[in-house]
């Protein structure tokens, strides 16, 4: 049976994890490479790797990151941020990443996801969907990393970004993102159902049960999460154990 | 030490599949040379993408034909995604021929399930795959990584190592003499992926 996937994420700025991360025995808290070795052996499902770094020059950095990670992690590995173009794309999975996850560029040229599914195959791209409520069951999307709203339903646009080849939806609830207050069930709901590509929840992780309630109650097919993991609040297994106890499909 | 090629033609990550295999012990080399693939070992071939890309890419320099001819000469032989569907007669990806090892076709799930098949699934192991070298210390309940649109339908179900449920049932691995071929990815599977490589870098230097 298929598992439900468990995701950590990591912000990545010219080649540095922001708000450094705190494992036990981690020798640089601030090096990508050895805490995506450490989520690997705590059997992550997946690595998502944001790269929040401003400056185009300085972006090469994570390709250097993602070569490193790939030599030592042998799981799936999503890298988003800054990829705007397909060669992006072509030297993002040749150093090693397995997806990419694009979002501005997707909403400003929708034919750039046809494009890059066309080439790379639908597998590997991932569409970021930033999500805003505006009223009681309507969701409004949002680019340039939250600042930017636009003018388009999110239901819509997820059922949209699937008919152009995507393979599959990040998405990012903003009301409750920073929150850890749970995720948006709601939101994650309308878009699992609208449609058939897998859709990975993010945002407002605090503990298991919200874990647990993003695939019982929002069916997503995995779930995103940053600091809970991060700040050891809970480990990968711990959630496992829980959603395992209460008839979730994981794998152990 | 032997010589493992990786056949590279084009078609997605190879170098994650390098890796895993340098990651283990292997000398592992990426090649599209004929003749450094007849002088190999045992050849390994990967793939992502779509079907008929694949199978043009491997007859654009003729690599079908050399890869056909090292299966034939018993030599070890390892298909990964891609790499497991072309050993069968056709796909309904696409309307390319596929190499016809195997008879069987490929098909696009049908089943309510979302697409792509995507994370993590588990075997069950039959009496093929309890047999087969590679799943050495694999049992049925373990979790490999798969991503994908279509599946493999084999014409003799007897060559099916495992079986995986995804909205019914699908062959996600055969083994037939020196053939091994599986749609999930061992390279992306951690330890349990790992295992499978060691065991078939075992059987090469055997």
């Amino acid at each position: 049976m298929l598992a439900k996937r468990i995701i950590p994420c990591l912000d990545v700025k010219e080649g540095r994890v922001v708000k450094g991360v705190n494992f036990v025995g981690l020798k640089d808290a601030g090096d990508p490479v050895e805490i995506a070795e450490i989520y690997d052996k705590m059997k992550a499902d997946e690595l998502v790797f944001l790269d929040i770094t401003a400056s185009h020059e300085k972006r090469k950095i994570m390709i250097e990151v993602v070569r490193k990670t790939a030599e030592k992690c042998f799981m799936p590995l999503t890298v988003g941020g800054g990829i705007s173009t397909i060669e992006d794309i072509r030297i993002l999975l040749n150093s090693g990443a397995d997806k990419v996850s694009i979002n501005t560029p997707a909403v400003k040229d929708p034919g750039f996801i046809k494009k890059a599914a066309s080439i790379f195959g639908s597998q590997c791209i991932v569409v970021a969907i930033d999500a805003k409520m505006r009223s009681a069951g309507l969701w409004n999307i949002f680019i340039d990393g939250g600042r930017t709203p636009v003018d388009k339903n999110a239901v819509l646009w997820a059922k949209e970004v699937e008919s152009l080849g995507a393979g599959e939806i990040l998405l990012t609830s903003m009301d409750a993102d920073g929150t850890t207050d749970g995720y948006d069930i709601a939101l994650t709901k309308a878009v699992s159902t609208a449609v058939r590509i897998p859709v990975i929840a993010s945002g407002g992780a605090g503990n298991s049960e919200d874990i647990y309630r993003v695939f019982s109650e929002g069916l997503a097919d995995a779930a995103l999460a940053a600091s809970i993991f991060h700040y050891r609040k809970l480990s990968v297994c711990e959630v496992k154990e829980y959603l395992r106890k209460k008839g979730v499909p994981v794998r152990m | 030490m032997k010589k493992i090629a990786i056949l590279d033609y084009g078609m997605g990550n190879l170098r994650s599949v390098q890796k895993a295999f340098e990651h283990m012990g292997a000398y592992a080399l990426l090649s599209s040379d004929k003749i450094e693939i007849e002088s190999s070992d045992a050849l390994v071939v990967p793939g992502v993408g779509s079907f008929d890309d694949c199978v043009i890419n491997l007859k654009k320099d003729g690599l079908d034909k050399s890869l056909v001819e090292f299966i034939i000469s018993g030599r070890p032989f390892f298909g990964i995604c891609l790499g497991y569907q072309v050993l069968f007669e056709e796909s309904e990806e696409g309307t390319q021929k596929g190499l016809g090892i195997f008879k069987g076709k490929v098909a696009r799930f049908k089943n309510q399930e979302k697409i792509p098949h995507m994370g993590w699934n588990t075997l069950s192991l039959t009496d093929n795959g309890m047999k087969c070298p590679v799943f050495k210390g694999i049992k049925s309940g373990d979790f490999f990584y798969f991503v994908h649109s279509y599946y493999v339908v084999p014409g003799d179900a007897e060559s099916a190592a495992s079986w995986t449920e995804y909205g019914g049932c699908f062959a996600s691995s055969v083994s037939v003499n020196n053939i091994f071929a599986c749609q999930f990815h061992p390279e992306k599977s951690q330890a349990k992926g790992l295992s499978i490589i060691k065991n078939f870098i075992d059987m090469v230097e055997r």
